[in-house]
């Protein structure tokens, strides 16, 4: 079977004026067919880069990436027939109905809306009573919809989306990612970055993406079992105060805000030290805390390498 | 937390266009000192209740005072006594840190001989005293964030809005932008914000969530998920916004 996606060390310097500024560096990575793969990082981190020499629209600076075997330089014609690329910034017309910026796009790729009517059906059914609505005054999750379906028209097999979620309020990030998942089903191979780190427990296998270099590559639950230490959550009415007199424990290691709660972990070395840090935190004053140990998420392993990588 | 000051007022506020109702009889107070989380659907009202707030849009009925200001009559004094900052706008990219201070500081009427010290002030407070020439969009993400919120309240305003202002920014400066949150209100300046992270509104003192136009909830995180039964902000928030009729327009 091909390998869809392939990348071995990719990199990509900009030049500006004259310094050079590395975009995306050394990036070796391996999407299966069929795989729901997550590129998970901040802004800036170089996921939009990484997505654009995929989808042929820029040549790397290092290395190669392989969409099907096809070098995304020499053979980008043929790449464009089958993939799908959703850019991170809305980018349909804003002044073309919902109906005219999906025959535009099937019109691009030599097309018609008909012919792959039931490639689209499932979204488009939900997009249909405002299909005379310009696209610009569509709610946030509905434009989100209705560019997954641009994506769709021409039936591609292999699909990049660009922080489809960004600004997109709970309930229809929620939403999305069950579309997501129905594509899965049928087949699809899909790329998608987020910074959404709650996001990440929905693919198959994930990349940890900081300053244009991946920091992790695995599925979700097994890059949670590498945190490698205890993980404690912490819970107070007053967090904040909480999270200034814990920072004041020497025992601590790092502790962070999660919600509701401060996730904390402790420097090695001393086996009863989650009850020393209950007994320190009475001494300040702060008697009605909630401690109990968890299993660490997605954020919680990202945080400790960006911590790991700064040190 | 001072209870018995509250620096917003609106009651009954409505914003109408042609026959759609986008906000519809808005009530609620926000008091001096407090973080207040303003949550919704994408569409159901927020920026348009925002910008009624921020002296922007004038409401079709209803009433509010922003600062002691009514919406209506005095939307330039409401502007003059509130900061604003969102993710999508807040800095000029092409002026350097220092520029961009001036600029907004000038904005706000502050004199040049205060102005000069405050900068001095503010960029020593940020430890960004090296980057003073620097240009903005040469900053890493969270050094702009963290200076755009510095900025935004450079004339000491009693309210500031802030816009998703931690959108994509990475966790652990979301986190550090979270302090400056809370010290800020601890400063006594009110805190109006709105975000897609729903583990940002627990940081909330209260949280009110919009719904078509309407506030469907407005309580402590704590107290909302006791009613909701829920385990957690986001549970309350899709509980509450899976009800959305207009949500999906």
């Amino acid at each position: 079977m091909i390998t869809p996606v392939i990348c071995e060390g990719l990199g990509k310097v900009y030049q500006e004026k004259k310094k050079e500024i590395i975009a995306v560096q050394g990036i070796n990575l391996e999407v299966d067919q069929g795989e729901l793969f997550g590129l998970i990082g901040p802004d800036g981190a170089g996921k939009t880069t990484l997505f654009r020499m995929l989808t042929t629209l820029m040549i790397p600076t290092t290395g190669k990436a392989l969409i099907n075997d096809l070098n995304t330089v020499g053979d980008f014609r043929k790449i464009r027939q089958f993939i799908g690329y959703m850019p991170g910034r809305f980018s349909l017309y804003q002044d073309l109905t919902v109906k005219e910026n999906l025959h535009f796009f099937a019109t691009l790729f030599h097309t018609t809306i008909e012919a792959n009517y039931e490639q689209i059906k499932d979204i488009y059914i939900q997009l249909e009573p405002f299909q005379n609505r310009r696209a610009g005054k569509l709610s946030g999750g509905m434009k989100q919809k209705l560019a997954l379906c641009c994506t769709l028209v021409h039936q591609p097999s292999i699909l990049f989306l660009d922080e489809p979620t960004t600004g997109v309020d709970p309930v229809s990030r929620k939403e999305f990612w069950q579309m997501l998942k129905k594509l899965k089903k049928d087949g699809m191979t899909i790329i998608v970055s987020t910074p959404y780190m709650d996001e990440a427990s929905l693919c198959d296998r994930i990349a940890l993406i900081q300053d244009g270099k991946i920091l992790k590559i695995d599925s979700p639950s097994t890059v949670s079992n590498q945190f490698g230490r205890s993980l404690y959550a912490i819970e107070s009415d007053h967090s904040f105060h909480l999270l200034h007199a814990l920072r004041d424990i020497p025992m601590i290691d790092t502790c962070f805000s999660f919600g509701n709660a401060i996730h904390v972990t402790i420097k090695t070395g001393d086996q009863n030290s989650i009850e020393k840090v209950s007994i320190a935190l009475e001494q300040q004053g702060i008697s009605d805390v909630k401690i109990s140990e968890i299993t660490p998420g997605i954020e919680d392993v990202f945080m400790d390498l960006l911590q790991k990588q700064v040190a | 937390m001072n209870s018995t000051e509250p620096v917003i007022i609106a009651k009954d506020l409505t914003k109408k266009f042609g026959s759609f109702t986008a906000v519809d009889q808005i009530s609620f107070e926000v008091q001096r000192g407090e973080i207040f989380g303003f949550l919704g659907a994408n569409g159901a009202g927020k920026t348009t209740a925002m910008r009624m707030l921020s002296g922007l849009s004038i409401p079709t009925s209803g009433e509010a005072t922003v600062a002691g200001y009514d919406v209506y009559h005095q939307q330039n004094q409401i502007k003059a006594n509130i900061g604003y900052m969102s993710q999508k706008f807040s800095l000029y990219e092409d002026l350097t840190v220092r520029e961009n201070i001036w600029f907004y500081g000038g904005i706000y009427g502050i004199p040049k001989k205060e102005l000069k010290q405050k900068i001095d002030a503010l960029l020593h407070e940020l430890a960004m005293t090296e980057e003073a020439n620097t240009f903005v969009r040469a900053l890493p993400l969270g050094w702009r964030q963290k200076l755009a919120f510095s900025i935004a309240i450079i004339h000491q305003p009693g309210i500031v809005f802030l816009d998703e202002p931690t959108g994509g920014v990475d966790p652990i400066t979301r986190r550090q932008f979270w302090e400056m949150i809370y010290n800020t209100a601890k400063s006594g300046i009110t805190i109006f914000v709105t975000t897609h992270y729903m583990d940002e509104a627990e940081y909330c003192d209260r949280v009110s969530i919009m719904v078509d136009g309407r506030i469907e909830a407005l309580d402590k995180p704590s107290i909302l998920k006791k009613k909701y039964n829920a385990s957690s902000m986001d549970d309350v928030f899709v509980q509450l916004a899976r009800g959305a009729k207009r949500g999906n327009s």
